[in-house]
């Protein structure tokens, strides 16, 4: 295994590009050492993007939205004012990334591009209509996030592509996100189900909604249904009933060592009446 | 496999070692420089028994490369007490408590709180429960841990 | 040190002193398994099936051997044959020879310059295999067309008929056992599983292992017990037992998964055929949870007659557990002699089935068999408590054994506390606290017999009046506090004037490990009786001094003096003078004890567990939990306590999280700490814990073991208060959230 410590993005994506063999970046490296040591992947180049200038920077986008450099971790991420007051649900969800140590290294843009489906930053960012900034040997673009993850441990990153940063937008008036997941303790564990609501209101009523849900399908999924049963309602009893009902039919998970896909399907409604809840407060100010 | 040379600062002390890429810190401290205080129990992240402090952030040690470390700081159990001798209140605590039964955690639940103190001066026993969630214990039950990292927290107050 | 409130006539015992290895362990200077090196030493890594049940037709290792520094590598080939028993089962465990029996067995190991490389060249070493048709569950390999795993394994206790994979069968009890259920106003019978779980030590196994072409050799090793590894190892590889030294590193962890080898021997065959360079074994956590003991599975019929005020009139048990591909490995027998082991009982009757399975060898873990036996029974025992509306407190009561009672297995119980037990119980706060909506409380009762085993101690006298102990049991929990207690309370000098030394096999004869909750109890007893004899000893040589007869001396606060009047009037001469002078009066100044430590004493212990069941996804939080045991004598109350505690998380764990998951191609599902769900710091509310004395008779101090009961009564508790929260009766451990959602759905009978 070839180590390169990269001084720019167009230096890593050169490398990447012109590499034989297994490439992987390196960010956090929480997932990538874990398949390193387990011999599952032994990449030939590992390329670290920590020595880049502003991979580490949270700064404010001219839209009053906030760019997150791809080195962040979470801990930097839970510990911005900024973020954590425009966007928590995205904030939780980062949070939830494995203990405090993991915490001290992991990465959105790791999380992302690992690619699991039960990926707990993932659902918050795809809510709150991140966009990442991808650049490759042909320059940079801007992808919406739920398109970067397309399964299992796969990514619609071409060869030499890596991700430069992570955007949010402006948060805007009245608007509140929240993640949640389920799993069999209280900690440590990967998500059952996660799911993720991003809402604004008018008044007591909900205006726009999304809503995500995570690990009950081979990506993470955005559910417009899901959504459209809660805009216009101001959430009343029958509105999370149909949210419910709406994650549920949404759901196609499978049955495997975490979970039979009857009891993810069951609990992905109950987390989108309880996360559509604290989002719903947010929004109106009632909690942070 | 060629090995690449790294320096860095352990315990405020100047080291240089040589690192295959493949080595965790974890590997280069224990096999490199001899610092077999910081222990591996999954390698995975799972368990913590390798926790360090790097650049005074908290991280598994085994999720971190040996030449990652390059220019950077980083802390140990074996820098915990005094240079003389004397230990930290959290090891003192310990003790006492008997909050170890095999120790094998002890060097990583021991750097996981003194992190946690640094930040939070009075934590509740939640918040000191899921500060060390990432700190596999499969002796104790985390009681008397908890209770030994609270009471180090009050002594620590009390001297502050 | 303050004293506990408990009253004891002693200065010591029971006070709450540092451990003698703290320091050490908080400093990171203790040194572990992984933390020896020697000068020269290679790197092992070991080859492991990838399959369930496969033939090895060939193992080519040409590729690997081709590798610069790669110096040795060993397959079956290298280990003599002709091994039989409980021998064959630790080799053929070690490394396969024509078969391979369950994923993660080894089948060849390689000794290289370094663990990269020792890596590296493991994965080039190809090994050609038969996939062979498997099973992994227990009742499925009572099938009597499951797949045959070893033809002829049975052994003379299975009658004609049975099923093939079945090889060991237990029939015992006593009473009528129709005319008590006769008598019952309620009969039931339930049918009940447990999966296997891993006793998750955070130590993976290692060792460094050496040994020449002159048979001498050498171990360090992690381990709970040098004596067997050292006869383990001399009997794998067909050397003698004295030539192999073994020196036990601090451990981390054990609870009975420590006290037999794996890649031990690994490390000695790669060591002598690279020419007697030490070679350094360690392994990683996959390997640990994929071929090191995890405990049996088990499909238990439980069936109890009840009057309607709770007496129990009969019992009885039928259990099936598999152990791995090896004869003679699962608790079965201890299951069934704990299941009922705390009432009397007119008539009952066990049967029990020993099955063959392709999984991993079972190892001893924490109370062998007595959990899955508690589940069964204890859980029964309840729903029958909530069908009759009787207070479970008071029908255990009812029902509870007592001195001179015959216990459900056959002997008859000397001094016990279980009806203390259950009084404390009963008087303590938690078992009145209120509950609110969704939660529920449980109650369990668990028992260990406890345990002897081969002990050997030496002590003695330094210089200065000081005392050392050499002891053959490694200290898991703080049994060097404990045992350096008890000596300098023996000897009437200071808890600080003592070292307790975990030795290695030149020094000693041979001991037992540190398992089955004997260290305190056995090297405990054994090391007061050869304090005693330094004291004798020491009482001969003042006796000299003054000039009197020895008989005439006594042994009071750390000196000699002369026992009354009439034996003369000297002063007190202290242990410090005496130790002085010992090389003009007579040399060195020792005790010895060597032997089976007589006087075992059972200990009994009792849950409460309060819980909260979330309706809407069936997840279980335990808010408060209560262990009350009998320890006959707390040396060290903090240690007995961490005991308690940490054999009720461990008991939680099995109940709510933790199992070995297979899938259909009999791979392990879950070989990392983050899908093998140990309960962490979070998922845990504060132990309270009672510790009952009701002093063993048997032990000087009236020690009776505290390590392994506690994990029994956690998995029924959890069971009963989740059956209490929502009417939901849980009979498959672990009780995972699909699992109480499932029930909680299908209705009250789950």
């Amino acid at each position: 295994m070839r180590y390169h410590c990269a001084k720019s993005f167009s230096e890593a994506a050169e490398i990447a590009a012109g590499a034989p063999g297994i490439t992987r970046f390196l960010a956090g490296g929480t997932d990538v050492l874990v398949q390193l040591r387990s011999g599952l992947v032994t990449p030939d180049d590992l390329i670290d993007l920590k020595q880049i200038p502003g991979v580490h920077d949270i700064s404010r986008t001219p839209e009053g939205g906030w760019r997150i450099g791809v080195a962040v971790s979470g801990a930097e991420l839970g510990e911005h004012a900024g973020v954590k007051a425009d966007w928590p649900g995205v904030v939780e969800g980062m949070g939830l990334v494995g203990s405090t140590q993991v915490q001290g290294r992991a990465t959105l843009a790791g999380n992302l591009c690992n690619g699991s489906p039960a990926a707990d930053s993932v659902p918050g960012l795809v809510a709150a209509e991140a966009r990442v900034t991808v650049i490759g040997p042909n320059g940079a673009r801007e992808v919406p996030v739920e398109e970067i993850p397309t399964g299992p441990g796969k990514t619609s990153l071409g060869p030499g592509e890596l991700i430069a940063a992570i955007t949010l937008p402006a948060r805007g008036a009245a608007g509140g996100d929240a993640y949640q997941r389920f799993i069999p303790r209280t900690e440590m564990d990967i998500a059952v189900v996660g799911c993720a609501v991003n809402l604004t209101l008018t008044g007591e009523t909900i205006a726009a909604a999304r809503v995500a849900l995570g690990a009950v399908a081979p990506t993470v999924i955005l559910v417009p249904e899901a959504a459209a049963a809660i805009v216009g309602t101001a959430l009343d009893d029958a509105a999370l009933e149909a949210l419910a009902a709406a994650a549920r039919a949404a759901a196609s998970p499978i049955s495997d060592k975490r979970g039979t896909a009857e009891f993810r399907t069951h609990v992905a409604g109950v987390l989108a009446r309880r996360v559509a809840q604290a989002a719903y407060a947010r929004a109106k100010g009632d909690t942070k | 496999m060629s090995k690449i040379h790294v320096s860095a600062t352990v315990n405020g002390d100047p080291v240089e070692f040589l690192a295959d890429p493949r080595e965790t810190l974890l590997d280069c401290l224990r096999d490199h420089l001899d610092l077999t205080g910081s222990k591996e129990g999954c390698g995975t992240g799972d368990c913590g028994a390798c926790s360090v402090l790097l650049d005074g952030r908290l991280v598994c040690s085994c999720l971190v490369l040996g030449v990652e470390a390059e220019g950077k700081r980083v802390e140990t159990i074996e820098g915990m007490a005094e240079p003389g001798g004397e230990l930290h209140p959290l090891q003192r605590k310990f003790i006492e408590h008997a909050a170890l039964q095999c120790g094998f955690c002890t060097p990583g639940i021991l750097v996981a709180s003194k992190a946690l103190l640094a930040r939070n001066p009075d934590p509740t026993e939640e918040e000191v429960r899921y500060w060390l969630a990432g700190n596999l214990c499969r002796c104790t039950g985390y009681d008397k841990i908890v209770r030994a990292v609270m009471d180090a927290a009050a002594d620590l107050r009390g001297a502050a | 040190m303050a004293k506990d409130e408990i009253k004891t006539p002693f200065k010591l015992v029971g006070t709450r002193v540092p451990r003698p290895d703290g320091l050490d362990k908080v400093t990171g200077r203790a040194r572990y398994g992984a933390d020896f090196s020697a000068p020269g030493m290679l790197f092992g890594a070991v080859v492991r099936s990838p399959h369930a049940h496969a033939r090895i037709r060939k193992i080519d290792a040409s590729k690997a051997l081709a590798l610069a520094g790669v110096k040795a590598v060993v397959t079956r080939a290298d280990f003599p044959t002709g091994l039989e028993g409980e021998k064959w089962n630790l080799q053929d465990n070690a490394m396969a020879g024509d078969v391979a029996f369950y994923d993660g067995h080894a089948v060849a190991a390689v000794a290289a310059t370094s663990a990269l490389l020792a890596k590296d060249a493991a994965k080039l070493i190809e090994v050609d295999y038969e996939i062979l048709p498997h099973v992994t569950d227990v009742d499925e390999a009572m099938k009597p067309d499951a797949p045959v795993i070893r033809a002829g394994a049975a052994d003379y206790s299975v009658p004609e008929g049975m099923p093939p994979n079945v090889v060991r069968y237990l029939d015992f009890g006593h009473g009528d056992l129709e005319a008590g259920f006769a008598a019952a106003d309620l009969v039931r019978e339930r049918t009940y599983k447990t999966e296997a779980t891993h006793q998750g030590y955070i130590e993976p196994h290692a060792c460094v292992g050496q040994l020449g072409a002159d048979g001498k050799g050498e171990m360090w090793v992690t381990t709970q017990g040098q004596w067997y590894v050292r006869w383990m190892c001399a009997a794998v590889l067909g050397l003698d037992a004295a030539q192999l030294r073994v020196t036990p590193s601090e451990i981390g962890g054990g609870f009975g998964g420590k006290t037999t080898v794996f890649m031990e021997p690994l490390s000695l065959a790669l060591s002598r055929k690279a020419g007697g360079k030490p070679v350094k074994i360690v392994m990683d956590r996959s390997e640990v949870l994929r071929a090191t003991g995890p405990t049996a599975s088990a499909s238990m019929d439980v069936k109890l007659g009840m009057t309607k005020d709770g007496t129990i009139t009969a019992a009885r048990a039928e259990f099936r557990m598999q152990g791995g591909a090896y004869t003679g490995l699962s608790p079965v027998g201890e299951a069934l002699q704990c299941a009922f082991a705390p009432y009397k009982l007119p008539a009952v009757s066990h049967i029990g089935y020993e099955v063959l399975a392709n999984r991993p060898k079972a190892a001893a873990y924490r109370a062998p068999g007595s959990p899955m036996g508690a589940f069964a029974a204890e859980s029964l025992i309840d729903e029958m408590c909530r069908e009759l509306g009787l207070d479970p407190i008071e029908v255990r009561l009812k029902n509870a054994v007592t001195e001179g009672d015959k216990s459900s297995y056959g002997p008859t119980f000397k001094s016990i506390g279980l009806k203390e037990v259950l009084a404390a119980t009963q008087a303590h706060p938690n078992y009145a606290v209120p509950l609110g909506p969704n939660q529920g409380r449980g109650v369990a009762t668990g028992f260990w017999f406890n345990y002897n085993g081969d002990t050997s101690v030496s002590m003695a006298i330094a210089e200065d009046g000081t005392a050392q102990v050499a002891v053959g049991t490694p200290d898991i929990g703080g049994s060097r506090a404990s045992l350096g207690l008890m000596v300098a309370e023996t000897l009437g000098i200071p808890y600080e004037h003592v070292r307790v030394n975990v030795v290695e096999t030149g020094a000693l004869g041979v001991n037992e490990p540190s398992h089955g909750s004997r260290a305190t109890f056995a090297s405990g007893k054994a090391a007061v009786l050869a304090t005693q004899e330094a004291i004798g000893e020491m009482c001969r040589r003042a006796a000299a001094e003054w000039g009197i007869d020895p008989e005439a001396v006594e042994w009071v606060d750390g000196a000699a003096q002369p026992s009354g009047p009439n034996a003369g009037k000297f002063p007190p001469m202290p242990i410090a003078e005496i130790a002085g002078n010992m090389s003009a009066t007579g040399g060195p100044i020792c005790g010895h004890w060597q032997g089976l430590p007589e006087g075992v004493g059972a200990s009994f212990g009792t849950h409460v567990v309060d819980v909260e069941v979330d309706p809407e996804t069936g997840k279980t939080t335990v808010l408060r939990y209560l262990v009350v045991q009998d320890a006959g004598r707390a040396i060290h109350p903090s240690y007995v306590e961490g005991q308690y505690q940490g054999g009720a998380a461990q008991g939680i764990g099995w109940a709510l999280n933790e199992e070995y998951v297979y899938g259909t191609d009999g791979r392990l599902q879950n070989p990392i700490f983050l899908d093998y769900r140990i309960p962490v710091a979070s998922d845990l509310p504060m132990i309270d814990t009672v510790i009952v004395e009701v002093p063993n008779p048997g032990h000087p101090f009236g020690v009776r073991g505290v390590g392994e009961t506690g994990i029994a009564p956690p998995l029924p508790a959890i069971a009963n208060a989740i059956a209490a929260a929502t009417g939901a009766r849980l009979r498959h451990l672990p009780m995972t959230p699909p699992k109480v959602l499932a029930a909680i759905r299908a209705g009250a009978d789950g």
